[in-house]
């Protein structure tokens, strides 16, 4: 690939010194077909940053026009809003417990898959399908398997002898509900993890086979470095998605019992559009996007000590 | 050593498989469900006699057809400005190189990050004030300016695909619009199948943005449509589960039908680098 390039690369430069003009109209050609996406990106993402940065600093309740009030939005946040303070909460709860569980499960039905078994085919597929499923059907779907009185869940639990509980209707249950329901729609992750699985070449495990590795440590000194990438880039993508989770609760819980499912994006969609406090929900949007950059950050900044990239040493 | 580790792995596969599918096989068997049978515990797993009426009668409340129809429109109107805006956008991106152009795409892979409530309030705003609301351009207007994670993937694609062949098209005197709607599209028909499924079943499933924007029932899309039934049938199990079944069947089917496309699809996203 590297060298396919680099010959292109040579034959175009040797074409381009004749005239100037030539690398001109490669720049026309390239602005002209990546300009629909510099015009909506304009549009509907940098005009609307900078808008919503301005509001934030602004209280503004739509029938009266915006007032400023500098970082207030934003000193509100800390001292009196324990609303604020429980929906981040309750959104670290919910990210930290949900993000390595819904790794590990994925990656643990990719390895089951890549087996390489007759017919494994069926499984993939019905590993996936929740994925398919609109969010609103799955909602509803588990509203009524965690149903406390009838559900299906609870029966499970009284067959092997645990008493039942309130599930999502329960503040101490209603985080760890959606937790297990989120392990449901793992199928997209654990796609990726297949195919990253896939591309991991056999001679590596011959050669650690040969060195009398057994399976344990095949996966931990070939399979987890090789797929270090693929883990972090699902952690990444996992911590920024899981960060904006809004329509299950919106839809099972409404944020109760007693705010305990309020998660972040709920807390933030109820200011703006129920409460009609669209400055501070503008602030609420920056601190989540700063959240999520200091989040993103960090995981770079780990990430270099443990995920490996074949194009360089090992240290 | 061999067999019996394929035996275990069946027998984990299995019991997982049923896990899986326990949620779905309860959402159907509980959609043909009277109302006595919906609340009994030790819950019935099969209907004694299977009620179907809960279908028609369902729909029929809810409106489906109307909905059908409003999501129809915004779905496929989506994925048309989706596929052609992204395959152009890719394009560009895939082929012309200048100065800025590297820094462009970092932005454009930046902003997969951006989370949607960041942009919300503005927009809506901006929406609101153009008259916007209340109609479908604010869920389809957007697609017609790429979506970036498509643009990601179709420009892996056309890397693939040898320079020659644009080399050659140019001495033959055609132009690059000329080479990207006669050659690279296509030649990337594989890959654009991927988007057009990935993106139709995003804008079917699509629940904040019409959530925001459309209040008036007569535009609700199906999902909407579908949190509104539930606010107003909270008891009505076997109807709710009858609405659900009914809206996942679409996007069920589009998935069998286009299965193969969906591993190569995320292959493709090509992490690996």
């Amino acid at each position: 690939m590297a060298v396919q390039s680099s010959s292109v690369r040579k034959v175009g430069q040797s074409s381009r010194r004749p005239s100037l003009h030539l690398g001109m109209q490669e720049t026309l050609w390239g602005l002209f077909f990546i300009s629909p996406w510099i015009i909506g990106f304009v549009a509907f993402m940098f005009a609307p940053i900078i808008a919503s940065f301005w509001l934030s600093l602004h209280e503004y309740e739509v029938i009266t026009p915006p007032q400023w009030i500098g970082v207030g939005n934003y000193t509100k946040f800390l001292l009196d809003d324990p609303l604020f303070q429980k929906s981040l909460f309750n959104t670290f709860y919910y990210v930290i417990l949900s993000v390595p569980l819904g790794l590990l499960v994925a990656l643990g039905l990719a390895l089951l898959l890549n087996l390489n078994l007759r017919g494994v085919a069926i499984f993939r597929t019905i590993f996936y399908v929740p994925m398919v499923t609109p969010v609103v059907a799955v909602s509803l779907l588990w509203l009524f398997l965690f149903n406390p009185q009838f559900g299906v869940l609870n029966f499970l639990l009284t067959q092997v002898g645990l008493s039942p509980i309130g599930w999502i209707s329960d503040p101490l249950w209603s985080k760890p509900s959606l937790i297990l329901m989120s392990l449901w729609t793992v199928g997209g992750t654990m796609l990726i993890f297949l195919a990253g699985l896939q591309g991991i070449p056999t001679h590596l495990y011959e050669a650690a086979e040969i060195d009398g590795a057994n399976v344990w440590r095949r996966f931990l000194h070939v399979t987890l470095p090789m797929l270090s990438p693929v883990i972090f880039f699902n952690m990444v993508l996992g911590v920024i998605g899981s960060f904006q989770t809004f329509t299950q609760a919106y839809i099972m819980t409404g944020g109760g019992p007693v705010d305990s499912t309020l998660f972040y994006a709920l807390y933030l969609y109820r200011n703006a559009f129920k409460l009609l406090q669209m400055g501070y929900a503008s602030a609420m949007a920056w601190v989540l996007l700063l959240i999520i950059l200091v989040l993103t950050w960090l995981q770079f900044r780990m990430g270099r000590s443990w995920v490996y990239y074949e194009s360089e040493p090992l240290k | 050593m061999r067999l019996s580790q394929s035996i275990l792995g069946y027998i984990l596969l299995v019991c997982l498989g049923i896990v899986f599918l326990i949620p779905f096989f309860w959402s159907i068997s509980s959609s043909l469900k009277n109302d006595t049978e919906i609340f009994v515990f030790p819950p019935v797993w099969i209907p004694t006699d299977a009620l179907w009426s809960n279908y028609p009668e369902a729909l029929a409340y809810m409106n489906f057809g109307r909905l059908l129809r409003n999501t129809l429109v915004v779905a496929l109107l989506n994925t048309i400005g989706t596929i052609f805006s992204s395959a152009f956008v890719a394009y560009g991106f895939s082929r012309f190189r200048f100065k800025g152009s590297n820094l462009l795409f970092g932005v454009l892979l930046a902003t997969m990050m951006l989370p949607f409530q960041v942009t919300m309030i503005p927009l809506f705003l901006i929406f609101q004030r153009i008259g916007w609301l209340n109609t479908f351009y604010p869920l389809v207007v957007p697609a017609f300016f790429a979506n970036p994670f498509f643009v990601f993937l179709l420009r892996q694609f056309f890397l693939t695909l040898p320079r020659e062949l644009d080399d050659a098209a140019r001495v033959d005197g055609a132009n690059p619009l000329q080479i990207w709607w006669r050659i690279m599209l296509p030649l990337a028909y594989p890959a654009l199948a991927t988007v057009t499924v990935f993106s139709f079943l995003g804008s079917w499933n699509e629940f904040i943005m019409p959530l925001i924007y459309l209040t008036d029932q007569k535009l609700y899309t199906l999902s909407l449509g579908l949190s509104v039934f539930k606010s107003s049938f909270t008891t009505r199990w076997g109807y709710l589960m009858a609405a659900s079944v009914t809206m996942t069947l679409p996007p069920l089917l589009l998935f069998f039908a286009t299965q193969r496309f969906f591993v190569r699809g995320i292959a493709l996203t090509g992490i690996k680098g």
